[in-house]
């Protein structure tokens, strides 16, 4: 549980406010609450994670209770609930994948980036987890990044590393 | 070569535009059924076709159509099931990032059989760019008059919508996708009352999967009784399977249903055979729910005839020498696999997924999981196979949704079939960390396996 | 069609309305076969169906179709057709399964009995009593939560909870805003409030009511006394929130605590409001009916008065009549 005093003031942009008006028109009249996950989602791309500030924000804007909006984001894996790096790179490690090296992608993970599961790296760019079956089980090893799910297939160790170089120069 | 309904025009250039679509004959169902058929008559065709449900539980389509209920004044809804995310499965990520109007298409067909004007594409928040793809195919139906009012001047209205799941094996099932879709937590509904009564919104809503509503498409131009020539018996038509593992080709294939398992692993069409020239340990036939196989009863059935790709042949034997069709999500093990450190790596899986509604699965997955573990890393006692079998007993059948069941099968199956792997890693637990317990006889013929049946 | 239908429960049979429960049924009929119910409870719209206890075996679907239902159904949710036949104490695969599902609800369970508020009152503890095993084969680590104050009257101990939803069932349809909720996924799960906030509103206190284990439990009557030293009286008083029909639980001359009435399911007859609940702890502040009346198999029965009376083995011999005459007299004293 956190303490209130936790939180952190938020500004949500214009531009995520419009898209918020514009998921909420999808659902039929008094049932816009449809619109949370969708709205969770772009909130955590704008902001990379969602804090209990811009939860409550979220609340206030579908008019629903707080605790409706926690319950929700702390059920679904891809809500962030703490800060993480800026790329996270989430790897399947569900059978079919470690059947083709995923296990070993993630042992490779942990030495390039020097963090375990779940840190951030300290310049804050990389943060790495173990997801759960990501459906592409044909293509594995793979993984993938937000918040558009960029998604890497076929991995090897030197794909990963390429892969690294090149967000840390982007 | 095998009939393609779904996957002729994969890879055509462009197939993934509208103009290219439709110049390969595509949105001809869609003029078909709603200028010259009644919603009736396209629920009739699809009856016809005996197209099963291709996201697992294979009930009848059509019957599930016929189901639906149609109070005066009262929206109905159609939401397509695109929350793929049973381990093995990746048909339809393929289908909707290759072909995203073969399912549009069959929504818009769907959705003016079963009267809906509001459906939903629910597909998992990690498929984002797929989410991307379908959004455009959908602006550009919209544009070309295929979506909205007045659809093709037929006076049928229909807006589509994509919404994004938020991580969450459980929304697959179709009442906890149903809540998700509403906003809240993916808790599995109790029913009755059933979604064709009472679904989203608590108005009659029918939840199909990608498959199955973009098989729609071809039913309606080719006719219901066309489709049902194609398969084998009461599995008509073709199907997707998403191939895995350690094969040669992984990837999706559309298969006739009927097609002998041994053609499709070791065929050059299909999977071409074990990769790196091993041997073939284990499969699992249809996503990593339905029981695992070893290579000797993944081929044959018990009587020592082929086994084939259909609802009843790969169930034939019930779970004590069977399996399931399931979602066709092949898996196959080669024998440098490790049949325990995959079934620990499933029951994770499941304990991860389960949704913590009800006390079997809530508390059972997490223990199977912890169990399991122990005896991969060495741990183990003997004991522990038969708690095991025990505790995936106690959770089967006894949850509000199949996850229960999903969870115990495959920990039920591998012991069952895998009982002397187990044995070992409790007897030779530095051995089973170093080395793989290989082969042994899961693939001898079949009348040796016989002898180990009944478990 | 009739309004009414027949059902079977081990071997009795009951008429009930349309939309009756198989649970509901068995509670018209009364006894041992009535499943136990954890997550159900019939004041509450949508609970039920979760914990699994109250499974029972549908061995004739109905008259029309008869088949037997293929599994175990939770009687709570399961409603009763004509000519229905239900098996529960009888069937034995019934009993082992609910031994099952017992197991699952005490793998992470804390077990401590000893120093929990909730002892002597427990639907958890007389349940495990029933149906549980001698000895745990669960040998890992327990799950483990802190403890948190919701508000300065109410206590979340997480460890204990067995997740019914009730709590939240009745935020929801009880007090006029919900702050608590169910947090995480699976076994992870918990009832929080996620961000520190107080529980306060005149309903509030009926939480720690519904929940039947010791989740959830009274601060201000926090390690008092053992709920089967204490004696209940009902009582009432003129209240504008709530109805003022409770349950005072008494020490000696001092109301301890105050509860809603609860029948024998251990359900509240109705919800009462904080003040009631919280703050009016003096005798003077109600107008005493008469003791509770409370099963005998109830561990606080054991202690209470209204139950008192000489067992027949001591009426019939004076010289037993003699060593307990302390006790009698008290009897006669009430």
């Amino acid at each position: 549980m956190l303490k209130v005093e936790e939180q952190q003031p938020v500004e949500f942009s214009p531009s995520l406010l419009e898209k918020f008006g514009e998921i909420v028109k999808r659902y039929p009249e008094g049932k816009h609450k449809s619109g949370l996950l969708p709205i969770l989602h772009e909130t955590q791309a704008e902001l990379g994670w969602l804090s209990t500030n811009a939860m409550d924000k979220i609340a206030a804007y579908l008019d629903i209770q707080d605790i409706e909006v926690y319950e929700v984001a702390s059920f679904y894996s891809m809500y962030f609930l703490k800060p993480q790096g800026k790329y996270v790179m989430e790897v399947c490690r569900t059978g079919p994948c470690c059947l083709v090296g995923a296990e070993n992608i993630m042992i490779h993970l942990e030495q390039s980036l020097g963090v375990k599961e779940g840190e951030v790296t300290s310049d804050g760019l990389f943060s790495w987890r173990g997801v759960e079956c990501l459906a592409a089980c044909g293509y594995g090893p793979v993984l993938q990044i937000g918040p558009e799910y960029t998604f890497y297939e076929n991995l090897n160790e030197q794909k990963v590393d390429e892969l690294i170089y090149d967000l840390r120069n982007k | 070569m095998g009939r393609k309904l779904l996957l002729e025009h994969i890879h055509v250039p462009g197939i993934n535009t509208l103009e290219v679509y439709r110049q390969k004959g595509g949105y001809r169902a869609l003029e078909k059924a709603i200028k010259t058929l009644t919603p009736d008559e396209v629920v009739e065709e699809v009856k016809k076709s005996g197209l099963r449900g291709r996201g697992g539980a294979g009930f009848p389509t059509g019957m599930k159509w016929s189901f639906l209920a149609k109070p005066e004044r009262v929206a109905r809804y159609l939401v397509c099931n695109a929350d793929e995310s049973e381990p093995g499965t990746f048909k339809d990520r393929y289908l909707m990032t290759y072909i995203p109007h073969a399912l549009i298409e069959g929504m818009i067909v769907s959705s003016y059989a079963l009267g809906a004007n509001t459906s939903y594409i629910y597909v998992r928040g990690e498929m984002m760019p797929q989410i991307r793809i379908l959004e455009k195919a959908i602006a550009e139906a919209k544009n070309a008059g295929l979506l909205g009012k007045n659809i093709l001047g037929s006076g049928y209205d229909l807006e589509l919508y994509v919404q994004p799941g938020g991580g969450a094996y459980i929304c697959g099932e179709e009442t906890a996708l149903l809540e998700s879709l509403e906003g809240k937590r993916g808790n599995p509904r109790i029913k009755p009352p059933f979604p064709a009564i009472a679904g989203l919104y608590g108005c009659p809503t029918v939840v199909n999967n990608v498959e199955s509503i973009a098989a729609v498409v071809p039913i309606i131009n080719n006719g219901g009784e066309e489709y049902a020539k194609i398969g084998i018996g009461r599995s008509t038509g073709t199907k997707l399977i998403s191939a895995s593992g350690n094969i040669v080709k992984p990837g999706v294939y559309e298969i006739e249903l009927g097609l002998p398992v041994e053609e499709f692993i070791y065929s050059d069409e299909w999977c071409g055979g074990i990769a790196n020239g091993k041997q073939l340990k284990a499969t699992v036939a249809g996503g990593s729910s339905v029981p695992i196989l070893p290579a000797n009863l993944s081929l044959k059935l018990a009587n020592g005839d082929p086994r084939l790709m259909s609802y009843e042949s790969l169930s034939e034997g019930g779970f004590a020498t069977g399996s399931m069709m399931g979602s066709g999500g092949f898996i196959a093990f080669d024998e440098d696999q490790c049949i325990v450190r995959n079934t620990w790596n499933f029951a994770r899986f499941y304990h991860h997924e389960s949704c913590g509604q009800c006390s079997p699965c809530r508390e059972g997955t997490g223990w199977m999981e912890k169990v399991l573990h122990r005896l991969e890393y060495g741990h183990g006692k003997m004991s522990d196979i038969d708690l095991l079998v025990n505790v995936a007993k106690n959770i089967e059948g006894n949850t509000i949704c199949p996850l229960g069941d999903a969870a115990a099968w495959p920990v039920a199956s591998a012991i069952r079939h895998f009982r002397d792997e187990f044995e070992w890693h409790v007897k030779e637990p530095a051995k089973a960390l170093n080395i793989n317990y290989g082969l042994a006889n899961y693939a001898a013929p079949i009348a040796k396996a016989e002898v180990t049946i009944g478990n | 069609m009739s309004d009414k239908v027949k059902v079977t429960i081990d071997g009795i049979t009951v008429e009930v309305a349309l939309g009756t429960s198989i649970l509901n049924a068995a509670r018209q009929i009364g006894g041992d076969i009535v499943p136990p119910a954890m997550c159900y409870y019939s004041k509450l719209e949508g609970s039920g169906g979760k914990c699994r206890t109250c499974i029972v075996k549908v061995s004739k679907g109905s008259e029309k179709d008869p088949r037997p239902m293929p599994k175990l159904v939770a009687s709570c949710r399961t409603t009763v057709m004509d000519g229905m036949e239900v098996q529960n104490i009888t069937s034995t695969e019934v009993i082992e399964a609910r031994s099952g599902v017992v197991e699952m609800l005490l793998i992470n369970h804390p077990l401590d009995c000893p120093v929990c508020d909730q002892a002597g009152e427990c639907d958890l503890q007389n349940l495990s009593y029933e149906h549980g095993l001698q000895k745990t084969r669960y040998e890992f680590e327990r799950r483990t939560f802190d403890r948190i104050d919701i508000g300065d009257k109410i206590q979340l101990h997480m460890n204990r909870c067995i997740l019914c939803y009730r709590c939240v069932f009745t935020a929801d349809q009880i007090t006029n805003k919900r702050v608590h909720g169910i947090l995480n996924r699976g076994d992870h799960s918990e009832i929080s409030t996620y961000i520190q906030t107080a529980v306060n509103n005149d309903f509030s206190g009926n939480v720690i009511d519904v929940c039947p284990v010791g989740a959830l439990t009274d601060k201000t009557f926090r390690f008092r006394n053992r709920v089967w030293f204490t004696k209940p009286i009902d009582a009432h008083r003129e209240c504008l929130t709530c109805s003022g029909k409770v349950t005072l639980w008494y020490k000696g001359d001092d109301v301890l605590r105050v509860t809603a009435r609860k029948d024998i399911y251990g359900e509240v007859e109705e919800f009462i409001c904080n003040t009631c609940r919280f703050d009016k702890k003096k005798t003077a502040d109600w107008v005493i009916e008469h003791p509770t009346h409370i099963s005998d198999a109830s561990v606080i029965a054991s202690n209470h008065y209204e139950t008192l009376k000489p067992l027949p083995v001591i009426q019939n011999n004076p010289q037993l009549q003699q060593a307990n005459k302390v006790e009698l007299e008290k009897t006669a004293k009430f």
